[in-house]
């Protein structure tokens, strides 16, 4: 790519890695825990950030380095089809605004650290319990795998590990990835909470600054999308058809819908994510946020459009089979003075490393409460439960290095892409949960297994001129006639068979299960007077 | 489970404080309004009004990010309201 190095971008990313590298490990003694043993302190950061906080997290975790790289490389690619991030975390707010205050609630009285724990304890079904755990773990894998990919772009246009032998070249990698895994294991969820501060600063500079500064250097918006209108215009020499186009076309609209809808179902079934709501210190704090949240939305709309600027401003053209993902670091690489592209940089690496630990820690509690504890340990002490996650978050970090240096990055993207129509399955079970136990845990069950084969069995099928396989998530909708996210039909057959097959177990009484939740629990709020502040009574088992 | 209900917040609560009650209906409203415009995606796929050069449908799709944040905002409002309703009612009755 770029052969040059470029050194005021290089020493002001690096100052900026320093930084939070330090601050992780200080985060181990910020509101410091009675009893840094427990997990639900090195896994939930005592539950007791309040809405700032947890403003910063949950941002920080949901708009990770992927997006920041993806969302433009997208629009850059495709155009209009690539917007669909925008209605997308639009819609997520309203729509989980109804359930998350409800899974905080339960938890908070349980002592559940995972959506799996729920689930175990709702529905009395270890299977059930397993299939959840394991879907977010596969989900998450090639979640941090990309944070992964996000700082190797940024390496990669700032000139470093680019050339020489295999290890020389990805030793930078090696270094932020050593440690992300050092201060995530002596910190906890409290690493990443504290970083988030400066990572989101960081990015609403750099996106304030890019939307402002690069349109005054490109001739203003309207060049911007005009110069775009004309690269979308142009027919492929491989397709014959247009490369993309400016907006959704009457043919595209089911597709954009469903993505956007299906998107934001999936987004707050991902493990990381119920991790820093539970991290939330009451139920007010939750519900404020999905109103306040939107801001990072705004921010994200905006990025998006960085990648028509990236058109404008000539990035890639002409590079035969160019990578898009590298459009908005080279992006600012050319036309952002040196110290302000580390500034961005450091941004979008900081970025990755956020997510990367929070995503490496709900994974490690996944497999500590509801693989370890429920199978292999059952009488497991708090202790040997945090020390667990402790050791499952590193290996769940070296998996994610092996992912992207032994594999093709494209085969991250597209395991990513299948992870998000994976934990969407999970919704029936966890979110139907949260309001009705009208379902049968068998029949979700087999709900979710048929969701899982049929979604993934779509996505094997669709073939682009890059890829033989998974080359997108969007098909034909049976019965409707109409392309859509493969994901929401997938979870509209799972919802099927569930609803068929308790029927069926209800006509022939099958045994239910026992539920040990209440309907009281679900309103629970933290200030209750029956629940002790700190640890609930279910944790101190 | 439904007797569980009853039995714990009283005859009296049920019948004072409907579980419909008005800020539920418009907190629910509040929340389903930003969902369906987005989902009606034929109403902004096209150009043109521009807005200092940016096609409508960026624009508009934009500018419904922070009027989503207002919606769903005053479901919070509402909900609050409501729930500080029904404690002062069961409060009053224990």
């Amino acid at each position: 790519m770029s052969n040059h190095v470029n050194v005021p971008a290089l020493v002001v990313f690096v100052l900026f890695f320093l930084l939070v590298t330090v601050l992780g490990f200080l985060a181990a003694r910020w509101r410091k825990a009675d009893n840094a043993l427990h997990l639900h302190e090195w896994g939930l950061g005592g539950r007791s950030f309040g809405t700032w906080v947890t403003w910063f997290l949950l941002g920080g975790d949901l708009y990770t380095a992927y997006t920041f790289i993806a969302v433009p490389a997208a629009i850059y690619g495709t155009g209009a089809a690539g917007f669909f991030a925008v209605p997308y975390t639009i819609i997520a707010y309203p729509l989980v605004f109804l359930f998350l205050p409800r899974l905080w609630s339960v938890a908070r009285v349980h002592g559940y650290v995972t959506p799996a724990d729920f689930v175990r304890g709702r529905y009395g079904s270890k299977a059930l319990s397993l299939a959840v755990a394991v879907t977010g773990i596969l989900a998450t894998m090639p979640y941090i795998a990309l944070q992964l990919v996000g700082i190797q772009a940024v390496l990669d246009v700032l000139g470093v590990g680019g050339s020489g032998n295999w290890f020389m070249k990805d030793l930078p990698l090696f270094l932020a990835f050593a440690v992300l895994a050092a201060y995530t294991y002596s910190s906890g969820l409290r690493a990443p909470a504290l970083i988030a501060f400066v990572k989101d600063t960081l990015v609403y500079i750099v996106i304030t600054v890019a939307v402002v500064y690069l349109p005054m250097k490109l001739g203003g918006y309207g060049h911007i999308f005009d110069a775009a209108a004309t690269k979308f215009s142009t027919v492929s020499p491989i397709t014959h058809k247009p490369t993309g186009s400016m907006v959704t076309g009457p043919n595209a609209q089911w597709a954009y819908a469903t993505l956007a809808l299906g998107s934001a179902m999936a987004l707050f079934m991902y493990p990381h994510t119920v991790t820093g709501v539970l991290a939330a210190k009451s139920r007010k704090t939750v519900r404020r946020n999905m109103a306040l949240l939107p801001a990072y939305s705004l921010m994200l709309g905006l990025l998006a459009l960085l990648g028509f600027m990236a058109i404008a401003a000539g990035v890639g053209k002409d590079v035969k089979g160019y990578n898009a993902q590298l459009a908005v670091p080279q992006l600012f690489d050319q036309l952002f003075p040196g110290w302000f592209t580390g500034v961005a940089f450091a941004a979008i690496g900081i970025g990755a490393l956020v997510p990367a630990a929070i995503m490496s820690i709900a994974a490690a509690n996944l497999f500590t409460r509801n693989i370890y504890k429920e199978f292999l340990k059952p009488n497991a002490t708090p202790e040997q439960e945090t020390k667990v996650a402790k050791i499952a978050s590193l290996l769940v970090k070296v998996g994610a290095l092996a992912f992207v240096l032994g594999m093709d990055k494209q085969f991250a993207i597209n395991l990513q892409l299948l992870g998000g129509l994976w934990i969407l399955q999970t919704l029936p079970a966890v979110a139907v949960g949260l309001f009705t136990r009208w379902f049968h845990h068998w029949a979700l069950l087999a709900g979710w297994a048929v969701g899982m084969a049929y979604g993934t069995w779509q996505a094997y099928g669709i073939a682009t001129p890059a890829t033989k396989h998974f080359g997108g998530s969007t098909t034909l909708i049976p019965l409707i006639g109409q392309n859509g996210y493969i994901g929401l039909t997938a979870f509209v057959l799972n919802l099927l068979v569930a609803a068929v097959l308790t029927v069926l177990f209800r006509l022939a009484r099958t045994p239910q299960g026992t539920d040990e939740t209440s309907p009281e629990d679900y309103r629970a709020e933290a200030e209750t007077p029956e629940s002790t502040p700190g640890p609930v009574p279910a944790m101190a088992d | 489970m439904s007797t569980e209900v009853r039995r714990t917040s009283g005859e009296e609560v049920s019948r004072s404080l409907p579980p419909v009650a008005p800020e539920r209906v418009l907190a629910g409203l509040a929340l389903a309004v930003p969902v369906v415009t987005m989902l009606w995606v034929s109403s902004y796929a096209k150009l043109t009004p521009a807005f200092g050069g940016m096609p409508f449908f960026y624009w508009y799709q934009i500018t419904w990010i922070p009027v989503s944040a207002v919606f769903t905002g005053a479901a919070y409002l509402l909900l609050g309201r409501d729930e500080k309703q029904r404690k002062a009612v069961r409060g009053g009755d224990v």
